[in-house]
């Protein structure tokens, strides 16, 4: 059922859409950036389509993938976009799936905001420019949602150290923990 | 020291204390900006709301959670997929099985392990899920309750949830946090006397809903706080993604379990309730409903849960047996494997979904071939849900934040993962 819908949206768009692809039974289709929103309104609008429904928005950060057991060409190296973003989308009439994928590089981490189609992507957009940095062009209100403003970096990314803190607050009155005053001398 | 009459000036602000007019003139005319939380004793978890208010209606509002950040990504991409567990429990903590059984569900899909488990496994995850939607489900509109002033509805349903804690401990170990589920399975099998422990734990719930029942359907203080409060039309329900018992409430008709069925729920027979206002009172009838469906469920998988394995014998999943662990190097070896360097997944990525507590409960992963996630992504429904929080409240009274945000049930572990 699903795959139709992959194929109807090649068949429909064959310079935006690059591949196609069935993972595991999910249905993916990889766009070119500049034809995402053209793609998307189609999907959402067409009556045979009719995907009314956003599922979720996420980026996955390819810079330290080295897939074991596969050839080395598919391993990521610099010559490659390093994120690609994701939506996932929902038809509940037609009870189909299917994900889009949009490659960007990390030189230039931007793509069509698609929060004017579906008010459900407003955060989720956040979540992602948030976590990963993406900025989403003609998003309403692009802030950080889970961390606060000054927050610098973004932790999904594979170059951010998992052990890395930031803490807001710096608080020079507060007492000096004993312990931590005698590492800081002995070193 | 100030006298006698200008401390009650200064505490009642108004100029004499005998004027007690309320004069709509002498109001202040602009509006005001007030902040409500991050810890409010009417919220369910740490969120700000940033209300901008013409007296006591809201004009606008900004919504940041984020306080209950704890970076189940982050802590998930260096921890193997079995590590994983204990943090999923942590996801959605009113209902954690289901969260266990929606991660489990999405390892095994990468692994093409769906629908190739024991019978007996997954009727037992069906089982464990169900109780935790009960105690979803009792907890959300308890608190609700509670919170419009009703006190004894949540101390019976919390009374029945402890039941089914209780049931849960026996079953996993934990009263909360259970880590139950495995990839391929589950970790125990069900103890002795289950069927009897459970089936009377029904029957002792089925008498607490009846009573909640009566208590709140149509007490005149509970109908007046939630009929057309925060109504959503279905269009907008779809829309802004809201699945589970909000959107059902809205009148879409759309259930995981039965719209894109996994585990045994085919073989289970259960109704779909549905509202028609989508306001909070339908949201409440709704659960109500849904209590009821979920222990008809739990009695028909009493009925049909079938003897056997609770563990899939796909030797990428399986722990081998602990006779040949400890005689046997290449089991021993398998074993310390399996423990340190995690369920090796084949490289790839995938999508799968369950019906949680608050709807579409999913997890996105990238898998490199490791035994460790590449990218785990959480499809939380209490985020979605909150996203849509400011539109409900808009052009309510501060007062109505409390039920809206009580029936839309935002759970901070999960909402903020």
């Amino acid at each position: 059922m699903s795959k139709q819908v992959v194929d109807a949206l090649a068949a429909k768009f064959p310079s935006a859409v690059t591949r196609t692809g069935s993972a595991h039974g999910d249905e993916i289709a990889w766009i070119k950036r500049d034809d995402l929103v053209a793609v998307a309104t189609w999907l959402r609008d067409d009556p045979a389509m009719a995907f009314d429904s956003p599922v979720f928005c996420t980026c996955i950060d390819w810079l330290d993938y080295r897939p074991i057991g596969r050839p080395v060409s598919e391993h990521w190296n610099e010559t490659k976009p390093r994120f690609t973003v994701c939506y996932q989308l929902r038809s509940i009439a037609k009870k189909n799936r299917i994900r889009l994928e949009v490659e960007v590089t990390e030189a230039d981490p931007r793509l069509p905001s698609l929060a004017g189609l579906w008010p459900a992507f407003d955060w989720q957009e956040r979540e992602t420019f948030d976590m990963y940095g993406i900025r989403f062009d003609g998003h309403p209100d692009l802030r950080r949602i889970y961390l606060y403003e000054e927050f610098v970096g973004y932790p999904l990314r594979k170059d951010y150290p998992k052990e890395k803190r930031q803490p807001l607050v710096r608080r020079d009155d507060l007492p000096v923990n004993p312990l931590k005053a005698a590492e800081g001398k002995s070193h | 020291m100030a006298d006698a009459q200008s401390l009650k000036q200064l505490v009642l602000g108004r100029k004499d204390v005998q004027d007690l007019s309320d004069n709509e003139a002498e109001l202040p005319p602009e509006l005001m900006t007030v902040n409500m939380g991050p810890s409010h004793p009417a919220m369910h978890g740490t969120v700000r709301i940033v209300l901008t208010v013409d007296g006591e209606k809201i004009v606008k509002s900004d919504i940041q959670p984020g306080y209950l950040h704890r970076c189940f990504e982050k802590e998930s991409e260096h921890a193997t997929y079995t590590q994983v567990f204990p943090y999923t429990d942590r996801l959605n903590y009113v209902s954690p099985m289901i969260n266990n059984v929606g991660w489990a569900m999405a390892v095994e899909k990468l692994m093409d392990l769906t629908g190739k488990l024991p019978k007996r496994a997954e009727y037992i995850r069906v089982i464990v899920s169900e109780m935790s939607r009960i105690t979803d489900h009792a907890t959300c509109i308890g608190a609700s309750a509670m919170e419009l002033g009703a006190f004894t509805p949540f101390l019976y349903l919390l009374k029945a949830r402890e039941w089914l804690y209780e049931l849960l401990e026996k079953v996993s170990g934990a009263r909360l946090t259970h880590s139950y589920a495995r990839v391929g399975g589950v970790s125990k099998d069900l103890p002795l006397d289950f069927d009897a422990d459970l089936t009377r734990c029904l029957d002792r719930i089925d008498g607490v809903v009846v009573d909640v029942e009566k208590m709140l359907l149509s007490n005149k203080i509970f109908y007046d706080r939630v009929v057309g409060i925060g109504a959503m039309s279905k269009e907008d329900a779809i829309k802004t993604g809201c699945v589970g018992p909000i959107a059902r409430s809205c009148g879409v008709d759309y259930d995981v379990r039965r719209d894109f069925p996994y585990s045994v729920y085919p073989e289970l027979e259960f109704d779909v309730p549905l509202g028609t206002t989508g306001d909070c009172y339908d949201r409440y009838l709704v659960r109500l409903e849904e209590l009821r469906q979920s222990a008809r469920i739990l009695r028909q998988c009493l009925k049909q849960i079938p003897d056997g394995e609770i563990m899939s014998d796909d030797h990428r999943v399986a722990l081998p047996p602990k006779k040949d662990t400890y005689n046997t190097i290449e089991s021993m070896i398998r074993h310390f494997k399996h423990i340190m360097d995690g369920v090796r997944v084949p490289a790839g990525e995938g999508y799968a979904f369950v019906e949680g507590g608050n709807g579409e409960l999913g997890f996105f992963i990238v898998s490199d071939g490791t035994g460790r996630p590449y990218k785990a992504y959480c499809r939380s429904p209490s985020f979605v849900h909150l996203s849509t929080a400011g539109q409900l409240i808009h052009d309510h009274y501060i007062a109505d934040v409390v039920p809206i945000f009580g029936m839309i049930n935002m759970i901070g572990g999960e909402c903020d993962k």
